[in-house]
């Protein structure tokens, strides 16, 4: 069954009619010709396919485009400003913390979530209780290399450069 | 993925109405777990009623002190809700203790719920699973069964829910709002899912077009001090072996109230009634609480693999209870 969307990508608006089988991640992909998520596993276990939905992150294998029909969707691609790269993705680059670079995409883009639902002060499973006995002050969450891999869980690297995903997420969470 | 319709209802009887003319329809709330099994071919609903818009998608405070959980309210914002991690910590902990964050943006609160097992039988159409195609067999049985149940399950199923959620929500006896076409109704989070005795295709006693429009947690002081306790393969973004939620109320040494359910072991949220009065007046120790966790698994009837998690839902229920107490090991 045929339905027309309207989905903003990017800063530019698509028109575009798709079958209500597809996911956000073919409507970029296939129709859109945006190939900045990734496809992995494509039942949300990787991350590979992580964009900004209406601000948050998601996996956009998971998320049907006629359910998300008006919405605006940020990719890894949509994050340089102008030719200017993110501060998140030169911190990538700077850091070496991709090898194959298939998860980048995700990678990155995830991390630029994080960084703000920390901001918003949203805790994680590792978030230690305050001592002082009140948890849920919504001050902004201090990012340790134990925080961000709690919050970076959901994306997978099988080159395995964790250990410099992490750092390059570090650097920028200390400025 | 089957060719579906796709219809999004203007209000919540609308969707009920829709649901109960389909006989193949579902409710599509965030899709985390619903699309998933569409592209795996395990659920195959002719007609998808997005019900994301139609209710709540916040917390609301109810007068008795309690709290509201709007049914389309993401798992994220309600485990960052402040009055939510004040009062009831277990909830935002076991919340954070699922899924991954990209996936606790879209699932909704009633859609966690309703999620169906990871049994990998379940999820594999290639395979028999009374749970799938009912009278076909269950190979878990004898099969990998590694994370399946341990309490309550039936020759017919063992496999468990999945839910970090529920299983806080069972100790802390919240209720369920539904409006179904029979109307409105109320119940018990611990009475919404099943055993599977010999039906283990419903996981819940929802009707079909029956739609939870929102939870309600009671107020309970004392889980103030309560803790939600997974393990797992993983230190992170993986399903429990075994969880515990738990909230404690000690004074002068002695348990004045507890509230006790253990994830991961049954098909449902095992709420720990046993454990829980054996614990009720009497002395907050080491050993008591061993005890007390000890009895309530003397019904687990576990399978040739798994075993295992009978030591080590005991071990993690004894665990918590004696951080809840801030008493260190006998």
């Amino acid at each position: 069954m045929d339905v027309e969307v309207t989905l903003r990508v990017d800063g530019t608006e698509h028109r575009v009619t798709v079958d209500t089988r597809t996911t956000l991640l073919d409507a970029l992909r296939e129709r859109l010709g945006n190939t900045s998520p990734k496809k992995g596993c494509d039942h949300g276990q990787c991350g590979a396919c992580t964009i900004l939905l209406d601000g948050r992150r998601v996996n956009s294998c998971l998320a049907l485009a006629v359910a998300h029909d008006g919405a605006e969707i940020v990719t890894a691609a949509g994050l340089a400003v102008d030719g200017e790269l993110h501060p998140m993705q030169r911190c990538f680059i700077r850091h070496d913390a991709f090898q194959c670079g298939y998860c980048t995409p995700g990678q990155i883009v995830s991390a630029v979530a994080m960084l703000r639902e920390a901001q918003a002060g949203w805790p994680s499973a590792v978030t230690p209780d305050n001592p002082a006995g009140d948890a849920a002050d919504g001050g902004p969450i201090r990012l340790d290399a134990d925080e961000i891999r709690e919050r970076m869980s959901g994306n997978l690297c099988r080159c395995a450069a964790y250990p410099n995903i992490v750092s390059a997420i570090e650097e920028l969470a200390r400025r | 993925m089957r060719p579906f319709r796709y219809l999004r209802a203007t209000d919540v009887s609308e969707a009920v109405a829709l649901l109960a003319g389909t006989p193949n329809a579902a409710f599509l709330g965030g899709g985390t777990n619903l699309v998933d099994l569409m592209k795996l071919d395990v659920a195959t609903p002719e007609l998808l009623v997005d019900v994301r818009r139609l209710t709540s998608d916040r917390v609301d405070e109810l007068p008795d002190g309690g709290l509201r959980i709007g049914a389309a309210t993401p798992n994220s914002d309600l485990a960052a809700d402040p009055r939510v991690r004040r009062r009831y910590p277990m909830l935002s902990q076991a919340l954070l203790s699922g899924a991954s964050g990209q996936l606790r943006n879209l699932a909704t609160a009633a859609g966690n719920l309703l999620q169906r097992t990871r049994c990998v039988y379940f999820q594999d159409v290639t395979t028999p699973c009374n749970k799938r195609r009912p009278g076909t067999g269950c190979p878990a049985v004898e099969g990998h069964h590694r994370g399946l149940a341990i309490l309550g399950a039936s020759p017919a199923c063992v496999a468990t829910h999945p839910s970090d959620f529920a299983v806080a929500l069972a100790a802390l006896d919240a209720v369920v709002r539904t409006t179904g076409p029979d109307g409105e109704r109320s119940i018990p989070l611990v009475d919404l899912h099943r055993l599977p005795g010999d039906e283990p295709q419903r996981d819940t006693v929802l009707r079909h077009g029956e739609l939870i429009t929102a939870i309600d947690v009671p107020p309970l002081p004392f889980a103030r001090r309560s803790r939600y306790r997974k393990v797992r393969d993983r230190a992170s973004y993986a399903f429990a072996l075994v969880s515990v939620a738990a909230a404690l109320d000690v004074r002068d040494g002695v348990v004045r109230d507890v509230r006790i359910a253990l994830g991961a072991v049954a098909h449902k949220p095992w709420r720990a009634h046993r454990a829980e009065e054996l614990l009720r007046g009497g002395p907050a120790r080491a050993d008591r609480f061993r005890a007390a966790a000890e009895a309530e698994l003397a019904q687990a009837r576990p399978l040739s693999g798994n075993a295992f998690k009978v030591p080590l839902a005991r071990n993690t229920l004894t665990r918590t209870l004696l951080d809840l107490a801030g008493e260190s090991p006998a």
